[in-house]
């Protein structure tokens, strides 16, 4: 930080000069002249306590996040092992990650269980959201207790589960004498997954659940009251009017939910650790065992892949909310 | 979107249909929604329920007995035993020095970069610096993990600090968001009449812009808050020094040594959980508008 601060001599020290010129062209952003020019033509100097807000972050980001990424990239065409020598290898690491059954294992859970879990968390959320924007009693107790889930770390939570799923569940199940739930699911390959689904959606609800009263709340209640006047009520009035009016919402919670879902492992790791055997292995703990198995370029290669992957999501997410924004 | 019902011109018919509900609608709640809702909230309540019930159970009791039965007797012993075994007082300042780092980081970082974009919107520097900030949305951590801990302790910030750097980069995004929304809207004659009084541009951040973006700050700082606390992920990566870990990476000691120790663990749980319960009931309001704003703007 200190280096920025001498980049910019000038900083803090004749920032009235500066500021007075400043404040002739002033104005917020968006009613700015373009290309930083004043009323005579000429460029406006800017005052340099701008840059002195601005470039220490720049530059800690830079060095935190992007050469990391250029870094990553960078060993994805190489057989580094993480430290020591090391040779180019062109695209093999990205050839051998596309037939390798971990990594495609590990791609078909994490996809195949988020794809499940944004539809459980947003039926459950919209239906939450529905009744608690009714006229119900205790509204303001209930939503508070449906936000818990929110703020609790998803680790200890998954231990507390945990706990459950292996010791209650299985209890319930035999006194109920129902085979699947006698054993715990965790230890059950083809069950354990659905032990992670349902602690992930009991900790993202919340968010959707907000998400989707503020949507309820900013349709008019001129648009209920005309459809109750038309005979229209109930269920009926969920899935004719409301649903439609909070469609935005949908397709934006639905990208949230996916997006965070792709990143799974605090959760999956308080649970199951990937187990039983690697039955319910995340692309994060895939790519994390890099650091360990001497796979640290092939695991770059295939946190490039994953990558491409979320700007897709993240592209398609500034398009859905810049197109709402607009309506 | 939000705000198409602040815009309904309020004409005297309006005023009268809503009258109209409050008579007859408001005084009638309904009962089977509520009662639905009350038994909805028990998936939420009865796993808290057990985390405390167990905590306040005896081993014996803890090992034998069903999760959901009373403690009986009372006993606060096992929170002692938690509070030893994970070195509690040490974890606990680890965990809150990184906490308090990245919400003083994040809420300091964001908010003076946001002024600076925002204010200079027309120079390319600072439109393109907005864009690249808010580059995390495009990269989640696992992505620039493995590097992140090869750099991380090349440089030595494989502790506590270097996991509240990043918690802070990762925060940029949504933080900038939420400030440069709140920014645009802030009138410039406001500045302006401040710096014909001689102000500077530091003066006028801190004195008049800083105190405006207050609510927005609250956000921001809550949600670093939560982010951080909770966090397992990045500490359990980038902290090399166990000693040096954080509340909930300390809690995996009950998988493997302590396994049998129900009460032991469900109270260490119980402790490093209850701060974020504690603090998310004296600020609810700003979580749940964070949350919309986040999502919307």
């Amino acid at each position: 930080m200190s280096s920025t601060t001498t980049n910019i001599k000038s900083g803090a020290g004749d920032s009235a000069t500066g500021s007075k010129l400043d404040s002739t062209t002033g104005g917020p952003g968006t009613s700015r002249r373009k290309g930083g020019r004043n009323a005579a033509g000429r460029r406006y100097r800017i005052d340099p306590v701008y840059y002195l807000f601005l470039i220490p972050t720049l530059v800690i980001f830079t060095l935190a996040i992007t050469l990391p990424a250029v870094m990553g990239f960078f060993y994805s065409f190489t057989d580094s092992i993480g430290f020591g020598e090391f040779d180019f290898i062109g695209f093999t690491n990205y050839i051998a990650a596309f037939s390798d059954p971990a990594i495609l294992a590990s791609y078909g859970f994490t996809l195949g269980f988020s794809l499940v879990t944004v539809i459980v968390v947003n039926v459950i959320s919209f239906l939450l959201a529905v009744g608690l924007t009714s006229k119900i009693r205790m509204k303001v107790a209930l939503r508070a207790v449906f936000v818990i889930p929110m703020v609790v770390s998803g680790i200890i939570i998954a231990y507390v589960f945990q706990y459950l799923f292996s010791n209650s569940l299985p209890a319930f199940g035999q006194a109920i004498g129902f085979e699947p739930l006698a054993t715990s699911i965790l230890a059950n390959p083809e069950l354990a997954w659905l032990s992670i689904v349902f602690v992930t959606a009991w900790q993202a609800m919340p968010m959707s659940m907000l998400i989707y009263i503020a949507g309820l709340l900013a349709v008019p209640a001129e648009v209920y009251e005309a459809s109750s006047i038309d005979g229209a009520s109930g269920w009926k009035q969920l899935w004719t009017i409301t649903l439609p009016l909070v469609a935005g919402y949908v397709v934006i919670n639905t990208i949230i939910t996916f997006k965070n879902f792709l990143n799974a492992y605090d959760i999956i790791v308080g649970l199951t650790d990937g187990g039983p055997g690697t039955a319910t292995r995340s692309i994060a703990m895939t790519i994390f065992s890099g650091f360990e198995g001497g796979d640290y370029a092939y695991q770059m290669a295939n946190a490039t892949i994953f990558f491409i992957i979320a700007v897709a999501l993240a592209l398609l997410q500034l398009r859905v909310t810049r197109g709402k924004a607009a309506l | 979107m939000s705000d198409t019902t602040t815009k309904l011109p309020a004409t005297p018919r309006d005023r009268s249909t809503r009258k109209r509900r409050g008579k007859y609608g408001r005084d009638r709640a309904n009962w089977p929604i509520t009662i639905v809702l009350v038994l909805a909230s028990l998936t939420v309540l009865v796993p808290l329920y057990v985390t405390v019930s167990m905590a306040l159970k005896t081993t014996q009791q803890a090992v034998s007995g069903s999760a959901f039965s009373l403690p009986s007797p009372l006993t606060f012993s096992s929170f002692a035993e938690a509070w030893a075994l994970t070195d509690f007082p040490r974890a606990f300042v680890i965990s809150a020095l990184v906490t308090v780092v990245t919400v003083a980081g994040t809420i300091l970082l964001a908010s003076l970069a946001s002024y600076a974009i925002v204010r200079n919107w027309d120079r390319k520097l600072f439109r393109w610096s907005f864009f690249y900030l808010l580059a995390t949305m495009f990269l989640p951590f696992p992505v620039v993990a493995l590097p992140q801990i090869k750099l991380t302790g090349i440089v030595g910030l494989d502790n506590p600090m270097g996991v509240a750097l990043l918690h802070i980069m990762f925060q940029l995004s949504f933080s900038i968001l939420l400030y440069t929304a709140f920014l645009r809207s802030i009138p410039a004659e406001l500045e302006e009449s401040a710096k014909l009084d001689g102000a500077s541009t530091w003066q006028t951040f801190w004195k008049l812009i800083f105190p405006l973006l207050a609510p927005m700050s609250a956000t921001v700082g809550i949600f670093a808050f939560l982010i951080s606390w909770n966090d397992f992920m990045m500490p359990s990566l980038i902290t090399s020094d166990p000693a040096m870990q954080t509340l909930p990476v300390l809690q995996s000691m009950f998988q493997t040594q302590f396994s049998n120790n129900y009460n032991v663990a469900f109270a260490s749980y119980l402790m490093a959980m209850a701060p974020a319960i504690i603090v998310y009931l004296f600020t609810q309001r700003w979580v749940m508008s964070g949350v919309t704003q986040g999502a919307i703007k």
